[in-house]
């Protein structure tokens, strides 16, 4: 439908990313820690905290257990693919940029409906929301626009413009599908030999929708949950035990010398590490979910342990890079 | 007398917020202008907006404010000077005016000669005030939800600001806001324009300039033309009409630049699917329009209102497009509807002890038992005072009412609880009472829809929400102010709208003392359902708020009652008999008053002889008599009439007889002969709360 030979799956997120590059974007791997959204990898969520503008853009396979289909329902997915793109500051008219990226991928926007509706995001875990638009092409959504405004209950200064292309939605559109399964994901230019994305990825979907639903052991998830929650705890302790010992220590130090092994503990703190611990919970709590296995009355209970996690790490990344810029050691 | 344009351009502001930021916008800057006497007296002002800006355009302008001279007068001259020097009382005067104190005058007044000064306030050009004052009303711009979006957070905004122009007739206004500085240009479409800035040649231009660029920035244009295309394209399908949606129409008309209709169709195969389901998707979830057969029925077609122009190439593909994503929507809904009706209603009510409905008052199991002990209550009452009601129906509707909420289609239709829970009870075979009374009991969620069409589903619907508020009042987590969490203020409007309009014989007392026998909570929620009850009449009947103090004076737990009386208040304001009355009975409460008279202790057996006394105390009783036949069938206009007449014996009586006699006794009959007159009148209205004009 739009135009004669649609990108496959693979050349939608070659072009996206190139794109993306040669506006300045670091190109960023997938994170490689279970999460829902390409928001909730670090690249995202830690770095749009903090002064140092930066514009990064990865493709982020994100898992929403609740949402597998056992490879059965045309349109939905235990695990989908996300190319998220982080601008900070967002450029002036970046909506007109983003516009530039469709037409890249092959839509000629003369010959389609695309419209920005308001639609605000909240990731109520991580202390975070924005506004926005999602992006309407010919009726789907196939973007979320997003300028964050806090992020772990902190505001932001300045702000981040996220914009997150839901790649199935896309490709599905480009290719004139009903079902996803029926995306050509690849093709080999000596054989014109086209994979689908069902035979790429169907048996993921079986296999993760039975594990979700069916066999994850609850008592093992909720053995887990606590586990990764009381490290992730204990980290965040230490981080604001050795804050508090630095900062003894520096009182005592007088020449700016003596200063940078402190530096230096600070910036080797494990800030990274609490925050994958987190986001160990946060996947955990929602295969728990999916095998229902969670009350209504435990579900905000348990929601707001993680929040305590996520939103603490938000604040010690924020206070480490506070600490860690020279004026702040001096 | 110039013109004057000025158009802020943005990113795409929120369709639900456009229409009250354009007048507000029109409204700060005509407010300013004249504030700053910068406006004739035959000005015209116009706005309009699309997604991408909001402008105002006023004709009418003064181009340059006058000179004002003030004189002021300073202090006594005896102050102001002492051996002829000029004291610092001279001085801090001809600072604060802003002159020399050689420059100030002696006025003399009748209490002496004081200093005066005469000060020349310079006027300030029209463009000179708008530069200044103007981004100041911008800023103030109410916005449901606001962002900021540069570096230092300078301002909040709805939407990031991406140009201003702004013309006084021929020339640029230079204001600045969110760090723009207004210039004339402008921009078209996003995708149909060539995407460059224009310029605007000036005010009169702007609109067909902008149309050349394919924004037709006029609403009412807007709204007009997508009227017009739906009927345009439903009318290629034999016997169809679109189905009327006004708040869809708006909300389309403020998503487009440049509006065009699309159709589309769906497979058959779909409409077995409830109406109110399909419905919902497409209107709630997709913007699209539902389109019926000659009956009424659902057709499988939808219009989608496009915000480019169509042409019979990209027709096809955007409504292919839009075709893909319905029938996946509608796939899911169909999934979600088989999936969910392998376990019917009545296997769900267990489920509900799962589900919490609030942490301190258990699950909704529990809430389902305590909502049936009111409905028992309530139908017992109802059929006391002869009407009929379905009992097993109504039992059956409160045990299923919230079971789904455990279904797989509410959780993805929300908006569609209770209505979905009908449906389940339809096909799995209950009672037409019984699913109309589960539809319905969330009716009316505002203003606009109707109560519930069931005597059963009005009193689910009461006694689910009078559970629900008096819980929390007992949880102490009543609204405050603005606050109001729980929705309760929106609850208690419903069940007055419910005692009003339902046909029920029920009172409030009836509801409230169905839930709680604790007094101080009763009265708490009496109070707070009073206040629903002012709203309401005010609100809904349009009525005079001194009025609806009156009635609501002689109680308000009877809502028809209620409704009646002041209605027929209303309708006598304007006779010169009942104003005497209102005025006499204001007079009469405050002698009462004053004379510390209790009127709510029992009054004592006087029967005066005869004499003005005595007339006046005939009088009212034979009018009490009337007064109360009347009541008893609503006909208080006529009533009022009646108690109209009593005038000339109330004349008569305050021309001779001296009420504060010296003898006490004497005065005690005589304040109990008035309060009498007013306690016979007293169950319709306080007539002393009537405002009379003039």
């Amino acid at each position: 439908m739009a135009g004669k030979n649609p990108l496959t799956f693979q050349e939608l997120l070659f072009t996206l990313q190139r794109f993306w590059a040669e506006h300045g974007c670091v190109l960023q791997q997938p994170y490689d820690v279970e999460v829902g959204a390409g928001t909730m990898s670090p690249d995202t969520f830690l770095r749009v905290l903090g002064p140092k503008p930066i514009s990064i853009a990865y493709a982020q396979p994100s898992r929403r257990p609740a949402d597998g289909r056992y490879g059965e329902n045309p349109n939905r997915l235990y695990r989908h693919t996300q190319l998220q793109v982080i601008l900070k500051p967002p450029p002036e008219r970046v909506q007109e940029l983003y516009l530039e990226s469709l037409i890249a991928i092959g839509i000629d926007l003369a010959q389609h409906d695309i419209k920005f509706e308001e639609d605000n995001w909240e990731w109520p875990v991580g202390g975070a929301w924005g506004v926005g638009w999602q992006v309407m092409l010919d009726g789907q959504e196939i973007t979320q626009f997003t300028y964050f405004q806090q992020c772990g209950g902190m505001d932001l200064d300045p702000i981040s413009g996220e914009i997150t292309y839901g790649l199935e939605r896309i490709a599905q559109f480009l290719q004139d599908l009903d079902s996803i399964y029926e995306i050509v994901w690849s093709r080999d230019p000596a054989t014109g030999r086209e994979l689908t994305y069902g035979q790429v990825r169907l048996h993921e979907e079986q296999q993760f929708s039975a594990y979700s639903f069916d066999y994850a052991d609850v008592p093992s998830l909720w053995k887990h949950l606590e586990l990764y929650e009381d490290e992730c705890k204990t980290l965040l302790m230490k981080f604001w035990a050795l804050v508090d010992s630095l900062l003894t220590e520096r009182e005592r130090e007088t020449s700016f010398a003596e200063c940078a092994p402190l530096q230096e503990r600070m910036l080797r703190f494990p800030t990274l590490g609490a925050y994958e611990l987190a986001l160990k919970c946060s996947h955990t709590f929602n295969l728990l979910d999916a095998r229902g296995a969670i009350s209504v009355t435990e579900r905000v209970g348990v929601m707001a342990r993680i929040r305590n996690l996520v939103v603490g790490v938000a604040k010690i990344y924020a206070e480490q890079g506070r600490l860690t810029t020279p004026s702040a050691l001096i | 007398m110039p013109d004057f344009l000025l158009e802020l351009g943005l990113e795409e502001i929120p369709a639900r917020m456009i229409a009250s930021a354009q007048a507000e916008l029109q409204r700060r800057t005509v407010a300013l202008l004249e504030r700053e006497h910068l406006l004739a007296d035959d000005y015209t002002a116009a706005s309009y907006s699309t997604p991408r800006r909001l402008t105002v355009h006023l004709t009418g302008l003064i181009s340059q404010q006058s000179d004002i001279r003030e004189d002021t007068t300073g202090p006594a001259i005896k102050i102001a000077f002492k051996d002829g020097f000029p004291t610092a009382a001279a001085e801090a005067f001809a600072r604060k005016s802003g002159v020399q104190v050689s420059e100030l005058r002696t006025v003399s007044t009748p209490k002496g000669d004081y200093l005066a000064a005469t000060t020349v306030k310079r006027g300030r050009s029209a463009a000179e005030v708008l530069a200044a004052e103007l981004p100041k009303e911008i800023a103030a711009i109410y916005w449901a939800k606001n962002m900021y979006w540069r570096a230092g957070k300078p301002e909040r905004f709805v939407r990031p600001v991406l140009w201003i122009a702004c013309i006084l007739g021929d020339s640029v206004v230079p204001l600045i806001f969110a760090g723009k500085t207004a210039g004339r240009a402008s921009y078209g479409h996003r995708v149909l324009s060539s995407g460059n800035a224009f310029e605007i040649v000036s005010p009169q231009s702007y609109l067909a300039q902008l149309e050349g660029e394919y924004v037709l920035a006029d609403v009412e244009v807007r709204r007009h033309k997508i009227r017009k295309a739906l009927d345009h394209v439903t009318r290629t399908i034999p016997n169809a009409r679109w189905r009327e949606d006004e708040a869809l129409v708006d909300t389309v008309t403020h998503l487009t630049e440049w509006p065009d209709v699309l159709l589309g169709n769906f497979e058959r195969a779909y409409l077995p699917l409830p109406e109110e389901v399909l419905v919902t998707v497409m209107r709630d979830h997709q913007k699209y329009f539902a389109v019926e057969d000659a009956m009424g029925k659902l057709a499988p077609h939808f219009l989608t209102v496009t915000n480019i122009a169509l042409n019979a190439e990209n027709a096809e593909v955007i409504r292919q497009g839009n075709e893909r994503v319905l029938r996946a929507r509608f796939n899911d809904a169909r999934f979600f509807w088989d999936f969910d009706q392998r376990v019917p209603l009545v296997k769900r009510v267990k489920l509900l002890e799962n589900v919490t409905f609030q942490k301190d008052l258990g699950s909704y199991a529990a809430k389902t038992e305590r909502v049936w002990e009111i409905c028992k209550v309530l139908e017992g009452l109802t059929q006391a005072r002869g009407f009929t009601v379905d009992f097993n129906a109504l039992k059956d509707a409160t045990f299923l009412a919230k079971t789904d909420l455990t279904t797989e289609l509410v959780k993805e239709f929300t908006e569609l609880q209770g209505v979905i829970g009908g449906l389940y009870a339809e096909a799995q075979g209950l009672s037409q009472k019984t699913c109309d009374a589960i539809k319905d009991q969330y009716l009316p969620m505002s203003a606009a829809e109707r109560v519930p069409r069931s005597y059963e589903g009005s009193i689910l619907g009461i006694a689910d929400r009078i559970d629900t508020i008096a819980g929390m009042f007992m949880l102490g987590m009543e609204p405050s102010g603005s606050k109001d969490p729980f929705a309760l203020r929106r609850a208690a409007n419903a069940i007055v709208r419910i005692l009003a309009e339902s046909g029920l014989p029920l009172r409030l007392p009836d509801v409230i003392n169905a839930v709680t026998p604790a007094l101080a909570i009763a009265e708490k929620l009496k109070a707070f359902f009073y206040d629903r009850i002012d709203f309401y009449l005010r609100e809904s009947h349009l009525l005079a708020y001194d009025v609806v103090k009156a009635v609501m004076a002689a109680g308000a737990d009877d809502l028809p009652d209620t409704i009646a009386r002041a209605q027929a208040v209303t309708s006598m304001r304007g006779d010169e008999q009942f104003l005497a009355v209102s005025a006499t009975v204001k007079r009469i409460k405050n002698i009462l008053s004053q004379a510390n008279f209790d009127l709510t202790a029992p009054l004592i057996d006087y029967t005066p002889a005869g004499g003005p006394e005595g007339n006046l105390m005939h009088k009212s009783a034979e009018i009490q008599v009337k007064v109360n036949e009347l009541s008893k069938r609503y006909a208080y206009r006529e009533a009022l009439e009646a108690i109209s007449t009593i005038r000339p014996e109330v004349d008569t009586f305050f021309e001779k007889v001296m009420v504060m006699d010296p003898d006490l006794n004497i005065r005690k009959q005589r304040l109990t002969v008035l309060a009498t007159v007013v306690c016979s009148f007293s169950n319709i209205a306080d007539f002393s709360e009537i405002v009379i004009a003039g």
